[in-house]
Order: structure tokens, then C-alpha cells, then sequence
């Protein structure tokens, strides 16, 4: 199968991505995007305010959970929460909370909704850092050799196979491996633990490292899969469009041999918009953790929010949709200004 | 129209279906997607909608596959065959409005910020940009956590949060069209914005849109199931929500294979033959593509 380099959102953000760059000094540039990042994340904090002011009915109900109260009761909590002020005081309210980190108490817990997030955002960072380094690796490296080899089979069937992944869901391609590795089915015993970051007589010191890592094998996987195409895609077609470049073919003319023409002139080029991806598609391997951390009941961020969903606990999903969205777009600044001090040839632009 | 231009499109079509039947995988595809709408069309006439209703089911809870139940019974003995026909209506519902509407969203976004220049085009990408960076699946869960999981709250939770990417093509697309002389003369003999938008920027990056949209079914598929999964949704039974019946009702460790392998196998053929499709209308109809691998 000989198809198209570019596929779905990558290829669409690749071709939007260098035309917006200006031309300017680096701390120019740098402030510029960080003043476009704070624009970015007060839209978050007054989109979030405004989507959880459209819930139906009323929160102290929601709040209270169907206990019988006095009328005065109500009206004490309604002060307490800050309902009798006009919206505009409640917004301010609002944002100067946020600004403290400050989301409220959660229903179901009965306790901040700071401290819940704080607990879990180590085993998010943990699983997602994992994943991602893994997919990164073996995106990059498998994009390269797809494109060295442009048309061979290893091409063919890389490609393939992560079109393949692209299209399957994350859940279930988790729920398989569940069923097959983890449950154990018919012959296959299970190898894997089911649940969760830790057994629950788990042993103190490097034995509970690897207790976590055994834990940690199918969630990480399956994030992988589903990760990795992506960057495998980028990276083939970025790396296909320097192989025509004329500097590639005056390497190849001076007599470099193949491999240093690979890992010396065109990877390195072909890296910086593969990179920049990587950050950008950031949301996308939060959403992809999520829905792992669901599957594999991984004690993490994504699990206490869709836990959220179902209470439904507003503070705490309010709490951790703002906590993941700033975290996202941080993320993505850094990406923009590092891209800058990496690429000559956007700086010197 | 005059006979003429008739003549052109005829023309043009045929020219088109000439190269997509050169995508064989495209073909495939279009094969695959062609079945699961007609099965989709058909189940209400091959199968009664009360085979749904949990108190009428027949069979024996998780039964394994039979020559009664072709694919074996739910958790509360429905047979999953059925389920998956009656599924396959709401996922591809769904899916193809859920496309339609960031489509529409993404192409009039795009066109907008690729035709007007200053604080209009800086706004619209500022917002396109940050829809694209935010996580849409958790934006999704959020809107429809807040408005319900109703068919039609899932629709806008998909359409509003995945239009990003389309708006970034499109206005590519568009400022490429905007730069050639024509425009120019265009604007020379008196266009008005609406008139340069519609009539000649539209036709132009139309193909583009077409091509994209096939892709989004595809996620949207993927999105809707998801949702489906994570609890989110409240409506009939669609794929995403029998696996999420699976996973509640143990399916994985009594082994219920059939439960889980079925729908999934539906959710990744359909998606499957989306990408395949709109990749090969994209290598047909895309200008960046045309002629580079064929």
C-alpha cells in the first residue's frame, strides 16, 4: 500500500505551523508567546467558569445529595457558596480562587479538590512520562527508517500497521490486552495485574519499583500504541521532504557514507517539526492518558476526573480540567521557545 | 446552469472516480463503508427494536456464541449480534453529524480568517489555536457531563472540540486561493467579501473539505465510542457503550470474549475504512499530494 505521506490532524497542523513566525529577537519572540500563553489560559479560566455555570439545577442540591434541609439551611449554604452575589462578583470570586488554586470542596470526597489533585498527579506524570519518552523513541526511529527506505517493505508495513493503531480505540485496545494478558484466557495465563499503580502487600524499597513497573507494562503499552503512529507519520514525512533537498544530495556527492548522511544531515533537520508536534499533540496523549488510566483503574488525575463524571463531583471535575488545560498550554510555550533557540533558521529569520 | 457546465462536471467526475479507483485500499474502503450503512439502513426491517429491552431478552446471561445467538448474549441475554446492528445506527449517526459539524464550524472558521486580514483573522486563530491545543476528549467529557449525554449533547460535545485542525487546513487552503490573480480581477470588477468567499474560495477548497470530513467520521467514531466508554453518554446503545457494559459486568474476567471482541472489531472496521477513504480522496483531491505518491 503506497499512500499519502500526511494523515489526519498532523499533517494539518504541520502545514499551518511556520507562516505565523515573526521575525524578531528571541526574548521578543519568547514574551510574545508567553503573553499569547496567559491570553490563552484566562479564555480556559472564563470558558470553565461559564460552562459550569450551564449545569442544570441547582448546586447546593447537587451539593447537599438529596439530604432533607430548612429553607434556612439552603440559604446559609447558598451564602457560604457565594450564590446570592451577582454573577459578575461570582466570576471574580472565581478567578481569584483559581489564581490560588483554590477549586472548592469536592462533593464526593468531602475534602479540597487541590489536595485530591495534588495526590494523584504524580502516578499521571509518571505513567504519561513514560509513555510518551517510549513513543517518541520508536516513533522517531521507525519514522526514520520508513522514510530511508521509502517504499521497501519495512515501509509498507509500518505504515500499515499504524494506520491501523490510529484507528483503533485506545479503551479497547486496553480492554484486550486485559483480557488477554492480565485476565489470562484459555491457555495464556495472566501475567499482568488487573488494577491499579501497587499490589496491595507491596514491599518497601526497589522491590515496590518494580512492583510498580510490573503494574505499569499494559497501561503503558497501550498508550504507546496508540501514540506512537502519530509521530512515526510526522517523522516519515518530514524526514521524506529533506531526502529532495539539494544539501542531501551534496553530502551524498562528497561521498558521505549512507548512514552519515542520515544521522548527520537530514535527521537533524527533519527532527524540528517533529518535535514541535510532539508538544503540540500534548492534548492529544492527555486525552489517550485518560482514557488508559479509566481502563487500567491507574490511580491518576484521569481516573479521579472520570470518576467525577459519573457522581457527578463538579468541583473536582472543574478542579482538574483547568489543572490539565494550563498544564497543556505551559507545556506548549516551551515547546514554541525552545523550537526557537534550537532552529537557526527561524532565528535568524 | 447551461448544458455546458453540466458537460464539465460530468467530465470532471468521471476524471475523479478514474483516479480514486487507482487507490485500491481507497476502494476497499468505500466497500466496508458502503456495507455497514446499508446493514445500518436495513436493521429495522430484518430486527424488532425489543430486542433491546433488557426484560425481554431471551437468552441466558453471557452466553457464548450459538446457533441461536451467532455472537453470544450480553450480560442480561441480548444477543449481541443484534445489539451491534441496532449499535451500529447511533454510532454512525453520531459520527457522520458530529463530522458535519465541525466541518462546518472548521470551513466557515477557515475561510474567514484566510479571507480577512488584521484583528478578525488574529482572533479567529487565537481561538483556533486554542481549541487545538486544549485536550479535546476531556473538553468533550466536560460539555457533556454538563449538558447531559443525550445523542444530540454528544454531537456538539464532538463537533465543538475537534473543528480546530480543519480551520488550519482550510485557511492554508485559502490563502493560497486568495494570492492567485483571478481574486485579484475578481475584486477589480466589484466582488464583495461574500461573493469572493462563496463563490470563488468555497468551489476551490471544497474538495479539501470533503476529503477531511471523510477523516473526521473516523475520529468522530473513535470519539463517540470513548465517551460512550467513560460514562459519559446517557442514550440508546451504540458500540462504545457495550463495551462499557462489558467492562462493568465482568466480561473480562469470565471471559466473555465475544462481548468484547464484536464491537470493538465493528468500531475499528468502520473507522478503518473512513481513514483509508479519506486518505485516498485526500491523494486524489489534494493539491500538496497530487502526483507525489501514487
Amino acid at each position: 500500500m503506497t499512500a499519502p505521506i500526511d494523515t489526519g490532524p498532523a499533517a494539518e497542523v504541520a502545514a499551518g505551523l511556520p507562516e505565523d513566525r515573526p521575525a524578531r529577537g528571541t526574548l521578543r519572540y519568547a514574551l510574545t508567546k508567553v503573553g499569547g500563553a496567559l491570553v490563552s489560559i484566562a479564555m480556559v479560566i472564563v470558558a470553565t467558569f461559564f460552562m459550569f455555570r450551564l449545569i442544570p439545577g441547582d448546586p447546593v442540591i447537587a451539593y447537599t445529595r438529596d439530604v432533607p434541609l430548612s429553607p434556612d439551611q439552603i440559604e446559609l449554604l447558598r451564602k457560604q457558596m457565594g450564590l446570592d452575589q451577582p454573577v459578575f462578583n461570582q466570576f471574580i470570586d472565581f478567578v481569584v480562587r483559581a489564581v490560588r488554586f483554590d477549586f472548592g470542596t469536592s462533593y464526593e470526597y468531602r475534602r479540597p479538590v487541590m489536595d485530591l489533585i495534588g495526590e494523584k498527579v504524580g502516578s499521571t506524570l509518571l505513567l504519561t512520562g513514560v509513555g510518551l519518552v517510549i513513543a517518541v523513541s520508536l516513533g522517531l526511529w521507525q519514522g526514520t527508517r520508513a522514510a530511508w527506505n521509502h517504499g521497501g517493505r519495512f515501509d509498507r508495513y509500518s505504515t500499515a500497521i499504524s494506520l491501523v493503531l490510529w484507528s483503533v480505540p485506545t479503551f479497547w485496545l486496553g480492554l484486550l490486552l486485559l483480557m488477554t494478558l492480565a485476565a489470562g484466557i484459555g491457555p495464556i495465563p495472566g501475567m499482568f495485574p488487573t488494577r491499579g499503580m501497587d499490589s496491595v502487600d507491596a514491599p518497601d524499597g526497589f522491590a515496590y519499583i518494580l512492583d510498580v513497573a510490573h503494574h505499569m507494562v499494559l497501561p503503558c503499552l497501550t498508550l504507546v500504541a496508540v501514540v506512537y503512529a502519530q509521530y512515526l507519520l510526522v517523522m516519515r514525512s518530514s524526514l521524506l521532504d529533506e531526502i529532495g533537498q539539494d544539501y542531501v544530495t551534496t553530502a551524498r556527492a562528497k561521498g558521505l557514507r549512507d548512514d552519515l548522511v542520515r544521522r548527520r544531515h537530514a535527521v537533524p533537520n527533519a527532527l524540528l517539526p517533529t518535535v514541535t508536534l510532539v508538544f503540540i499533540h500534548i492534548g492529544f496523549v492527555v486525552g489517550g492518558a485518560v482514557t488508559v488510566e479509566y481502563v487500567f483503574s491507574w490511580p491518576g488525575l484521569g481516573l479521579l476526573f472520570v470518576e467525577a463524571i459519573k457522581g457527578p463531583d463538579f468541583p473536582v471535575m472543574q478542579g482538574a480540567f483547568l489543572v490539565v488545560c494550563i498544564a497543556v498550554i505551559i507545556m506548549n510555550t516551551l515547546a514554541d521557545v525552545v523550537y526557537h533557540l534550537l532552529d537557526p533558521r527561524v532565528r535568524a529569520a | 446552469m447551461t448544458a455546458i457546465v453540466w458537460e464539465r462536471r460530468k467530465a470532471g467526475l468521471g476524471r475523479f472516480w478514474q483516479q480514486f479507483r487507482k487507490q485500491r485500499a481507497g476502494v476497499v474502503g468505500a466497500v466496508i463503508l458502503g456495507l455497514a450503512v446499508v446493514i445500518a439502513l436495513l436493521t429495522p426491517l430484518i430486527s424488532d427494536a425489543s430486542i433491546m429491552d433488557v426484560t425481554k431478552a431471551t437468552g441466558k446471561d453471557m452466553d457464548p456464541p450459538s446457533l441461536d445467538y451467532l455472537l453470544g448474549t450480553d450480560e442480561s441475554g441480548r444477543s449481541v449480534l443484534q445489539m451491534l446492528m441496532w449499535g451500529s445506527r447511533v454510532s454512525l449517526f453520531i459520527g457522520f453529524l458530529a463530522a458535519l459539524l465541525s466541518m462546518v464550524i472548521g470551513t466557515v472558521v477557515g475561510i474567514a480568517a484566510g479571507h480577512f486580514r488584521g484583528w478578525m483573522s488574529a482572533g479567529l486563530m487565537r481561538v483556533t489555536d486554542w481549541f487545538l491545543v486544549l485536550p479535546s476528549l476531556v473538553l468533550a467529557l466536560v460539555l457533556s457531563a454538563i449538558l447531559g449525554g443525550s445523542s444530540f449533547t454528544i454531537i456538539l460535545a464532538i463537533g465543538v472540540t475537534s473543528w480546530a485542525s480543519t480551520a488550519r487546513l482550510i485557511r492554508a487552503q485559502t490563502l493560497a486561493v486568495e494570492a492567485r490573480p483571478y481574486i485579484e480581477r475578481s475584486k477589480a470588477l466589484g466582488a464583495g467579501h461574500w461573493h469572493i468567499m462563496t463563490r470563488h474560495v468555497l468551489p476551490n477548497v471544497a474538495p479539501l473539505v470533503l476529503a477531511n470530513t471523510t477523516l473526521q467520521v473516523a475520529s468522530a467514531i473513535v470519539a463517540e465510542s470513548t465517551l460512550a466508554f467513560l460514562g459519559a453518554t446517557t442514550g440508546s446503545t451504540s458500540w462504545g457503550s457495550m463495551l462499557r457494559g462489558a467492562r462493568d459486568y465482568g466480561a473480562l474476567t469470565n471471559g466473555a470474549w465475544w462481548y468484547i471482541l464484536s464491537p470493538g472489531l465493528c468500531i475499528v472496521a468502520v473507522v478503518l475504512a473512513f481513514t483509508l477513504c479519506g486518505r485516498a480522496l485526500e491523494a486524489v483531491l489534494n493539491p500538496r499530494l497530487r502526483g507525489v505518491s501514487r
